[in-house]
């Protein structure tokens, strides 16, 4: 179980993080969403522990974040972030071991490589394990990075599973993939948070949603609560459409299409004359 | 297994080197006579030895030779280890200037404290010598670390940018202190200048043994830190390592190595960055791995430049730090126009 009691982040005279409290037991899946700049990596980089809150705490079963010793948060916490550099030439199975390295002193057991073959084959990139990392594509890499975190906490129940934006630069197909793995993890027991922009896939996989603005709370509830048109133009200030989903009652956003003025959205071309329209039309 | 037969090999061409290292020189010895006089000293038999050989062997070559193999050693090792820490294969002693600094102190501490050091024992000088080596390199090491980082990783450019100003820095107080130095003094500082093993003796050997035994021992045993350390730190401290203490870890120690081989050999450029670049060719870049071959390696590479240094103009000895830059700046070269694409994203 995890509990932040309001938490505060602050740098210099701005206050990036104000006053969020939430909880999430074992076996929930919560996706954050929020506009540019709201707070949302401010607020999984608390609770990884990397940042410090200027005031508030973070609780992970029982005992504050901050009195756990690193090599014992290593079991029960990981976080895959956004930009993941690797210079030297590891190959992808020494990236992966590198997930287990809280789990052994200075040699590998068996078990640390039957962890390895699992993710990978989870996650679907078997095919890649010899080849050096840096050669990778940037999807390949995170999807590396992706598995690595998971060997961290593949044997390790009801630990804490955090995610910035996962699917950033992925195709629709491991958007998807990646998503459901996480959602397996928390079926399993696991407590995944996530990160996302794209508020479909916190839909579809997501048991709750937790919105933020502005470095505050805005709403904490199931998709169907969260996911209004209303809601959704307060935080991304975006006309949506919400339907749902019949076969999985989840809810559907689609954004309203924008229109421009032809016309004068650019000074510096010529006006449209009237020839010109009758062509278009 | 790849690896299991590198280090097989490392091994056997090593006994090879430190044999020739014995025979071959200004004057030859026989190898049976070398195999005569070292099993006398393990205690194997006690037959009658060439008393000329043995003197050369025991006076000259073998400290000469063992104080070749720690240098070696700690010159590869904390140049493997001092990449880790950069995350960068570019990131080599001589060229960051922590070899300038540690260089620099030891002529600091030779011209102002000559008078003292003559007082106090050899050996303890030869300590302090050290020690102060030891502190102008862990300085620069420090300095250039923190200039260098930008968001957690270490900038190629403002890191190889450092490292030529703290050499122009250190190169013109060495050259002022040498300017103003005494005749005695201008002999020693001109032996550090120019990088080399003759002033080997036993007792430099004993008084730089226990700086570069204990990174020897200790680095190695760090691999895993490292390998995590390449992800960042950040990725790093999630794995559960504290990344300021592996950070000063690393630093101390292989700053002690460099130091202390700085002050008894003077600058020996390239070693710290050939020999970790071909070990990582060779066997992967697993700093597990890394860290004991370029140990190994190293005492190879600078044992081997040792005899070339001792035999190419015989009977004339050329300075090996010559031979080591002659190998080295090519590769450093060939490493640059291979992965600048690479290294400077």
């Amino acid at each position: 179980m995890l509990t932040a009691t309001a938490l505060n982040y602050k740098i210099g005279k701005y206050c990036l993080l104000r006053d969020v409290s939430f909880q999430i037991q074992p076996g929930e899946f919560l996706a954050i969403l929020g506009a540019n700049g709201a707070g949302k990596s401010t607020l999984i980089n608390i609770l990884s522990g990397e940042k410090k809150p200027s005031s508030g705490n973070v609780w992970l079963f029982n005992k504050e974040l901050n009195e756990y010793l690193p090599h014992e948060l290593a079991k029960k916490r990981t976080i895959l972030q956004q930009h993941n550099s690797v210079q030297l030439s590891f190959s992808v199975e020494e990236v992966l071991l590198m997930g287990r390295y809280p789990h052994f002193k200075h040699r590998p057991g068996k078990f640390d490589f039957i962890v390895i073959e699992e993710t990978m084959e989870v996650c679907g990139i078997a095919h890649l394990a010899k080849r050096s990392y840096p050669s990778l594509s940037g999807g390949e890499q995170q999807r590396v990075q992706y598995a690595r975190i998971l060997c961290q906490i593949w044997d390790q129940p009801k630990s804490l599973l955090l995610m910035d934006e996962p699917v950033a630069a992925l195709d629709p197909q491991y958007q998807q993939q990646t998503m459901a793995i996480a959602k397996a993890f928390s079926t399993r027991g696991f407590m995944v948070i996530a990160v996302l922009h794209e508020i479909n896939l916190a839909a579809q996989y997501a048991d709750r949603i937790l919105m933020l603005k502005g470095g505050r709370k805005w709403l904490d509830g199931t998709p169907i609560e969260v996911l209004t048109p209303a809601h959704i133009y307060a935080i991304f200030n975006t006309d949506v459409d919400v339907m749902i989903n019949k076969q999985t009652l989840k809810p559907i956003v689609i954004p309203k299409q924008l229109d421009l003025d032809v016309g004068g959205f650019n000074s510096l071309l010529s006006p449209i004359s009237v020839e010109n329209t009758e062509a278009l039309t | 297994m790849r690896k299991l037969a590198i280090y097989c090999l490392l091994i056997c061409s090593l006994f090879l080197v430190i044999f020739s290292s014995l025979i071959f020189g200004a004057m030859h010895i026989p190898i049976k006579e070398v195999l005569s006089i070292l099993s006398k000293y393990l205690g194997l038999h006690d037959a009658n030895v060439n008393n000329t050989y043995e003197g050369v062997i025991y006076i000259i070559r073998l400290p000469r030779l063992l104080l070749g193999l720690l240098v070696g050693a700690a010159l590869g090792v904390s140049g493997a280890a001092i990449q880790g820490i950069f995350r960068n294969p570019l990131a080599e002693p001589g060229l960051i200037g922590i070899s300038a600094g540690a260089s620099l102190m030891a002529v600091i501490v030779i011209s102002l404290e000559l008078s003292l050091l003559a007082s106090l024992s050899n050996l303890l000088g030869y300590y302090l010598l050290a020690f102060g080596a030891f502190v102008g390199a862990g300085v620069v090491a420090f300095l250039v670390y923190n200039i260098a980082r930008t968001d957690g990783r270490a900038n190629v450019a403002t890191m190889l940018l450092a490292g030529i100003a703290i050499n122009a820095f250190a190169g013109a107080l060495t050259g002022l202190i040498t300017y103003l130095a005494d005749e005695q003094q201008l002999r020693t500082i001109t032996f550090w200048m120019l990088g080399s093993l003759g002033g080997a003796t036993w007792q430099t050997v004993w008084s730089v043994m226990p700086f570069i035994a204990l990174p020897l021992i200790v680095l190695p045993l760090l691999g895993k830190s490292l390998n995590a350390f390449s992800l960042g730190e950040t990725q790093a401290s999630i794995l559960g390592l504290r990344p300021n203490r592996v950070k000063t870890q690393v630093v101390v120690l292989a700053t002690l190595a460099v130091g202390a081989s700085v002050a008894v050999s003077g600058i020996i450029g390239f070693v710290g960055l050939l020999v970790p670049h071909i070990v990582r060719l060779a066997g992967g870049v697993d700093h597990r791995f890394v860290l004991p071959a370029s140990a190994l390696f190293g005492a190879l590479t600078l044992t081997l430049a040792d005899v070339l240094a001792r035999n190419l103009a015989a009977p004339i000895e050329l300075p090996i730090g010559v031979i080591t830059a002659l190998l080295g700046s090519p590769v450093f070269l060939y490493i640059l126009i291979k992965e600048k694409k690479k290294l400077f994203n």
